[in-house]
């Protein structure tokens, strides 16, 4: 493949293959204070290619591929490749892991004990996530919580952090100072831009931490707090999990022991202040 | 010569090789391997050598894989056996499920998809009933394929069970009746080794036949690495427990009308595993050609030479089915499938 | 006509987390986690690695006549998950 970007994110590491030189360009730019894969043997491959070779010129269109794919995936176009790019690597992981348990959700830290943010796409998770490092939290990751079976610590995954929409504007005044990637305007998802995690988060990559509180926010309601059973936080971890069943006994025991030991709360929040707020308190 | 696809075949073959390797390479070689689906045979290959950290790390999430997998096989066919056991008809597990059922080589580290039986015909209906029953359903209700399934294919319309999300294909022969070559089914089950519960496997004699037919005659020869491995890992075994199992092999492939289909795999077998060879005469060029067609894989994971590759699809149903209904069920398909917009 | 018996994998072959009202099972041989409230674990263990009658599960758990049909609804939801075997 013409174009090739390679990166270590915590302790994965991907090597992405691109038919065009745009998108590995952004991808150098937005990951530069990022790591490369260990010994240069990347964890999973990635390729961005042209779904026809004409698309490469034409209405370029950028087709999904890698390790791991999907059969139906829709490609997207060229303006969008970085979006591609990320999704891409997520799927990789979130097919491919077979050391980790992977939780779907946000995870910030503070002296060793860290809070796990899950919920569905909207939920706010990755803004609360990014609006806390701004507030002396390290940003574990926005997307993904590793949970190691056999020490029941959480393991980074710092990431690009996706924000969409308004919540773009409210984290780039919470965060002066920090890098955004470009604006991708009209995804299915709407706006998109990404964050890229500061020097703490990457300097912190490879520290684990003791997850002490689990957390399912919910955006846009009156403010409540319920505390939620290790039962149903049982059931709604493991629909959220990619790779749960492919761990096997493993994933039971781990996702387990997480839910006995980890308190859960159901957190109902009008704006993000009041999140703060919450989790903080 | 073709790096990533030929290296893969050297270190299956020869483990040693892994020495060898620089950065680059491994690279390639773990991205040819899982889109080979072979990741997993190569992880159990090279164990206990001295390899890089971070293909160590690779190849163990590849070999916890394979061992979900193993389980989750055994565990569908424990199910289809629990659904079948009233009707008291043969059920022989094929491929790789039949592979991890007997603790074979071949089943070592291998993917398997879907479960794999062979019934006898007379049996289908039922075998069908209790199934649907069981909590298996239909994949996808169409009303054209499910004709051609029925009255030309050698399995049912595929099957799923529908809270476990696996398929299952039940078989009566191992070829479609209307195929040129037309391995005799009634032999297959009566040959078949009982596996103490109630299921059984192939003889090793037919085992080899299976995939050497699946291989040359049956498909069209994608996925054709981890079935040409397949081959290798079984012929070895069987070698090691009977010297005379060539012989044996090659009279059981005259009677199953298979000794072109045999010896086609295990030429491309000799040739790019070096498994050990039967006698007789090379084809040059379709030798050279399934060469070419097994190898078609480059460093980053893509399909190479889509000619070769359209050649044997064309020829693979070409084997299941007389030219003239080839050229109506192509037409066909190819009309529904630009009304669907495909 | 024969009587239908039921059987529970062995008590190694399942590992049970009891969460709050809510009970994880974990079914070595499937790889399958069922979530499950009470009394199924003690119905899984009353058949542990043994065939038993309807007759004899509903005595050891005290069912009278009529209740025996919640019993073997209980039991088909259990064969039909792989949990449990019928003979």
């Amino acid at each position: 493949m013409r174009h090739v970007f390679s990166v270590r994110i915590g302790p994965v590491s991907f090597r992405v293959g691109s038919d065009w030189r745009g998108p590995v360009e952004q991808l150098r730019a937005l990951y530069a204070d990022h790591p490369a894969p260990v010994d240069g043997i990347a964890d999973y491959t990635v390729r961005l290619s042209a779904t026809r070779p004409w698309r490469r010129f034409v209405r370029p269109s950028v087709a999904i591929a890698g390790d791991y794919m999907l059969p139906d995936a829709a490609p997207l176009p060229l303006a969008h490749g970085l979006l591609a790019a990320e999704m891409a690597m997520n799927l990789q992981l979130a097919l491919g892991e077979r050391r980790f348990l992977l939780l779907h959700a946000a995870t910030v830290e503070r002296d060793g004990r860290a809070i796990v943010l899950t919920g569905e796409s909207g939920a706010g998770k990755s803004t609360l996530a990014a609006l806390l490092s701004a507030r002396g939290w390290r940003l574990m990751g926005d997307e993904f919580a590793l949970l190691d079976p056999e020490t029941g610590l959480l393991h980074a995954f710092p990431r690009l952090v996706s924000l969409k929409n308004a919540a773009v504007g409210v984290v780039r005044r919470a965060l002066p100072e920090a890098r955004f990637g470009p604006l991708m305007a009209g995804t299915p998802k709407g706006d998109i831009r990404h964050l890229v995690p500061d020097a703490v988060a990457l300097a912190a990559m490879d520290r684990p931490a003791r997850p002490v509180r689990l957390v399912f926010p919910r955006y846009g309601f009156a403010n409540d707090a319920q505390p939620v059973g290790a039962g149903e936080a049982f059931v709604r971890l493991t629909q959220a999990s990619t790779n749960y069943v492919a761990l096997g006994e493993q994933g039971f025991d781990a996702l387990t022991r997480f839910v006995r030991e980890v308190p859960a709360v159901a957190l109902d929040y009008p704006d993000a202040d009041s999140a703060i707020a919450a989790i903080e308190g | 010569m073709n790096g990533a696809a030929h290296l893969l075949c050297r270190l299956l073959a020869m483990p040693e090789t892994a020495r060898t390797l620089d950065a680059r390479q491994w690279g390639e070689v773990m991205t040819v391997a899982r889109a080979e689906l072979l990741i997993g045979s190569l992880a159990f290959r090279l164990r206990g050598m001295v390899l890089p950290e971070r293909v160590e790390a690779i190849l163990a999430a590849a070999i916890r894989s394979a061992e979900e997998g193993r389980r989750q096989a055994l565990w569908e066919a424990e199910m289809a056996r629990r659904a079948l056991a009233p009707l008291g008809c043969p059920v022989a597990l094929l491929k790789g499920t039949a592979f991890v059922a007997a603790g074979l080589d071949a089943g070592q580290g291998r993917h398997i998809g879907d479960l794999d039986i062979l019934v006898p015909r007379a049996s289908l209906d039922a075998a069908e009933a209790a199934l649907l029953g069981a909590g298996w359903e239909w994949v996808k209700p169409d009303p054209y394929d499910d004709a051609y399934y029925r009255r030309w294919m050698h399995e049912l319309p595929p099957l799923i069970h529908r809270e476990r999300d696996r398929m299952i294909d039940v078989h009566h022969t191992i070829l479609p009746p209307t195929a040129r070559t037309t391995p005799d089914a009634a032999k297959l089950l009566a040959a078949a080794e009982p596996l103490g519960n109630g299921l059984s496997i192939l003889s090793p004699e037919d085992m080899v036949i299976h995939a050497a037919i699946h291989l040359f005659a049956d498909g069209d020869l994608s996925g054709g690495l981890r079935n040409l491995w397949d081959i290798d890992r079984l012929v070895r075994e069987c070698i090691a427990r009977d010297a005379d199992y060539p012989a044996g092999l090659a009279a059981r492939a005259a009677e199953h009308q298979a000794e072109r289909a045999v010896a086609r795999a295990l030429r491309a077998a000799h040739a790019l595993f070096d498994t050990p060879a039967l006698p007789g005469k090379a084809e040059r060029l379709f030798d050279a050609a399934a060469r070419r067609r097994l190898l078609a894989r480059d460093g980053w994971g893509r399909g190479t030479r889509p000619a070769t590759r359209l050649a044997f699809y064309v020829r693979s149903h070409w084997l299941r089915m007389p030219p003239a209904m080839l050229a109506r069920h192509l037409w066909i398909k190819f009309m529904r499938d630009r009304r669907a917009g495909a | 006509m024969a009587e239908t018996r039921y059987r529970a994998p062995a008590r190694d072959g399942l590992r049970i987390a009891a969460l709050d009202d809510l009970i994880a099972v974990y079914h070595r041989a499937s790889g399958i986690t069922h979530l499950v409230v009470a009394p199924v674990p003690e119905l899984l263990e009353a058949m542990a690695g043994e065939w038993r009658s309807l007759e004899s599960l509903a005595e050891a758990f005290g069912l009278a006549a009529g209740e025996r049909g919640a019993l073997i609804e209980r039991l088909d939801e259990l064969v039909a998950a792989g949990l449990v075997e019928a003979a």
